[in-house]
């Protein structure tokens, strides 16, 4: 087991033209993902990387059986993708597009509440299952199937983690990366919740950042409903109040949403807090050895 | 993108919100000749990007066209928290009976955008919210209905606004969430929205844009006042870097932003400080690198520089390259502490290595290994 992508993921790429879509589509392939199809609108009848292109999300649906998709659309339509998806009938998006228009998204997330989507992102690495699927942009050689779910706002610390955690031989179940913005289609709690019932999955890492208060009602879900133990490292300690640091949605606005808050609630839920990315090992580590 | 308090409310005035007469000076004189056009009591406003503008000695009243040409050679040129003012509002005077607070922000818990209102107009909403939140009322708007009538009338009734003005309040409150919506704000606030006798006036106005966004409004991206930015943060923007300017002395250049902050906190956690944020995103080639490293050491304070790079789908031999050609044209005499992992990372490393930089494997070993440089107990 694991959670949301596995062998039985079949993955149609939109946007498999582009440069983007198409390099990261030869990479799933090469890692062993079961890419099934692309959409490129008036594109319809190529072929990328031996995967069939079609003109539209439902075309290729029917035509492939597709249950997932990956977006590389560029950010102004990139929202219009989502929902393309998500009315083909496509269980899971996920989407890798930064800069969206906050309001496009607002917009996309409620309407995902009435539809049986789950997106991912956007401004995300996507989802990986070592040994079986990868379905974003992270390097897959890093990863080795294991033990440790991890769910993460941030693409690169997230690589540093699995990366020290691999060194240390310390295989990961899924690794999540939600993604930056300040509106994502998927919060911590939904997949703490998916870790806390998958049988794979026995320690969990969360990574959070400044802005919002998404960890603060993680650590609340934490300390009520999770057995399994969990480990978090909150980057942005020194980041200045009012200045987005990089990812739209890092931001301490109205003294909010600083990464001292986050660990006091999460210290308190339980949770151990590494002082770095790399101490996220070693603290795995000792827990499966005591 | 902020807007300055005069952009914003000729914003807001598109949409039906009312605002008091005034135009924008640059000099006294223009300032005494507006103030003569308004004619009676004006309001001298200093426009720069930062609160507080009234505590500093911004904001003054002038009773002739005499005194306002005096008060705005005041005003201009004054330095507020480190901003030069270089433009004035000159508004006409309202009578101020009553200042109440109207504002439009997106709730990230909710997901929603949430419209705020508030009797305590006049002094800064989070003040309120820390003292006084009982004073601050909201409705969240549904996404597809927009802001709904009821919803206007819940918050006036909620905070007291005298009945004849409830209508009026309504269409402000609609006016603002078209400004809000179709400009594609992240924040429009109207405070204080005051009561005169003639009724509901927005005489200050603050906006914030999605820069995301702002491919969809170019008539508002002209509004960017690029004297009002850091021109380090105005250069790292045309190279596609994203750099924030902090007050240490170690710079960093990382690619991906969770990682340049984490990055930044273990300067700190091994005794030194972050010099900056800077994430040089995906695919370091030589320009950019060139352009982040310009940036970085054009802050004096700057004492060591720290790459830390993830290669991912970056590949660490294309970035190492990239550091060495930009090394070569930049010449820096601070010293440098690389640490290069994930995709061709001995490939990078043998090319670092004829760099002159300091190198580390870990992140623990970069960071404190750029402590101890920007200190100057160690070299390459």
């Amino acid at each position: 087991m694991s959670i949301l992508v596995n062998k039985e993921t079949k993955l149609l790429v939109q946007g498999i033209t582009g440069r983007e879509g198409h390099f990261h589509t030869k990479q799933m392939i090469a890692y062993g993902t079961d890419v099934v199809g692309g959409v490129t609108p008036g594109k319809g009848g190529q072929w990328v990387e031996g995967v069939p292109v079609f003109d539209t999300v439902k075309e290729a649906v029917q035509a492939t059986g597709a249950n997932t998709s990956i977006i590389y659309v560029p950010a102004r339509f990139a929202a219009d993708a989502i929902l393309e998806a998500a009315n083909a009938g496509v269980e899971l998006v996920v989407c890798i597009t930064e800069g969206i228009p906050i309001l496009d998204m607002v917009n996309v997330r409620y309407y995902l509440d009435h539809i049986n989507t789950r997106l991912i992102g956007p401004n995300c690495p996507g989802v990986i299952t070592p040994g079986e699927a990868k379905v974003g942009i992270m390097p897959g050689h890093i990863h080795i199937p294991g033990n440790v779910g991890i769910v993460s706002r941030s693409g690169t610390l997230t690589y540093e983690v699995v990366y020290a955690l691999t060194n240390k031989g310390l295989g990961q179940s899924t690794a999540v990366g939600i993604g930056g913005d300040p509106i994502i289609g998927t919060k911590f709690i939904e997949i703490l919740e998916m870790f806390e019932a998958d049988p794979q999955t026995e320690q969990i890492v969360m990574i959070g950042e400044i802005g919002g208060s998404d960890e603060e009602m993680a650590a609340e879900y934490i300390a009520q409903h999770m057995s399994k133990p969990v480990t978090s490292f909150i980057a942005g300690q020194t980041a200045p109040p009012g200045k987005r640091m990089g990812h739209a949605g890092a931001i301490i606005s109205g003294g909010h949403g600083t990464a001292a808050e986050k660990i006091a609630v999460l210290k308190e839920a339980g949770v151990a807090i590494a002082h770095h990315p790399e101490e996220i090992a070693e603290i795995i580590a000792a827990k499966i050895s005591s | 993108m902020k807007l300055q308090e005069y952009q914003s409310k000729r914003v807001f005035a598109r949409y039906g919100v009312p605002i008091p007469n005034g135009e924008v000076a640059t000099t006294p004189a223009e300032a005494r000749d507006i103030a003569a056009r308004l004619g009676g009591t004006v309001v001298i406003k200093s426009q720069v990007l930062v609160g507080g503008r009234g505590k500093a000695g911004g904001v003054k009243l002038a009773h002739s066209p005499e005194e306002a040409e005096t008060v705005a050679g005041q005003i201009l040129g004054m330095d507020i928290k480190g901003l030069t003012v270089r433009k004035v509002l000159i508004d006409e005077g309202a009578e101020i009976r009553d200042e109440i607070y109207l504002g439009l922000v997106l709730d990230r818990v909710q997901r929603r955008v949430i419209m705020m209102a508030s009797s305590e107009g006049g002094v800064e909403i989070e003040e309120v919210a820390a003292k006084t939140p009982e004073k601050i009322l909201k409705v969240a708007i549904d996404p597809f209905l927009g802001l709904r009538t009821y919803q206007a009338n819940e918050l006036a009734y909620g905070i007291g606004i005298a009945r004849p003005l409830v209508r009026q309040f309504g269409e402000i409150a609609y006016g603002l969430y078209e400004t809000f919506v179709k400009s594609d704000a992240s924040l429009a606030e109207i405070n204080p929205l005051v009561v005169t006798p003639d009724g509901l006036l927005a005489v200050d106005g603050k906006m914030l844009l999605d820069d995301n966004a702002l491919y969809r409004h170019p008539d508002l991206a002209e509004m960017r006042d690029l004297d009002e930015e850091n021109p380090f943060e105005q250069e790292a923007r045309r190279f596609g870097l994203s750099y924030v300017k902090l007050d240490g002395e170690i710079g960093c250049m990382v690619n991906g932003a969770g990682l340049a902050m984490a990055t930044m906190d273990m300067t700190k956690l091994f005794g030194g400080s972050p010099a900056n944020f800077l994430d040089i995103g995906g695919g370091a080639t030589a320009d950019k690198v060139a352009a982040a490293l310009r940036i970085i050491l054009s802050d004096e304070n700057v004492k060591a520089v720290l790459f830390n790079i993830f290669g991912g789908i970056t590949r660490g031999d294309e970035v190492a390259k990239g550091i060495v050609a930009a090394l070569d044209e930049i010449k820096p005499n601070v010293p440098m502490v690389a640490r290069l992992v994930g995709t061709n990372e001995e490939e990078g490393r043998a090319i670092l290595a004829d760099a002159n930089m300091i190198t580390a494997r870990t992140l623990a070993e970069a960071a404190k290994k750029a402590v101890a440089a920007a200190h100057g107990e160690l070299t390459a």
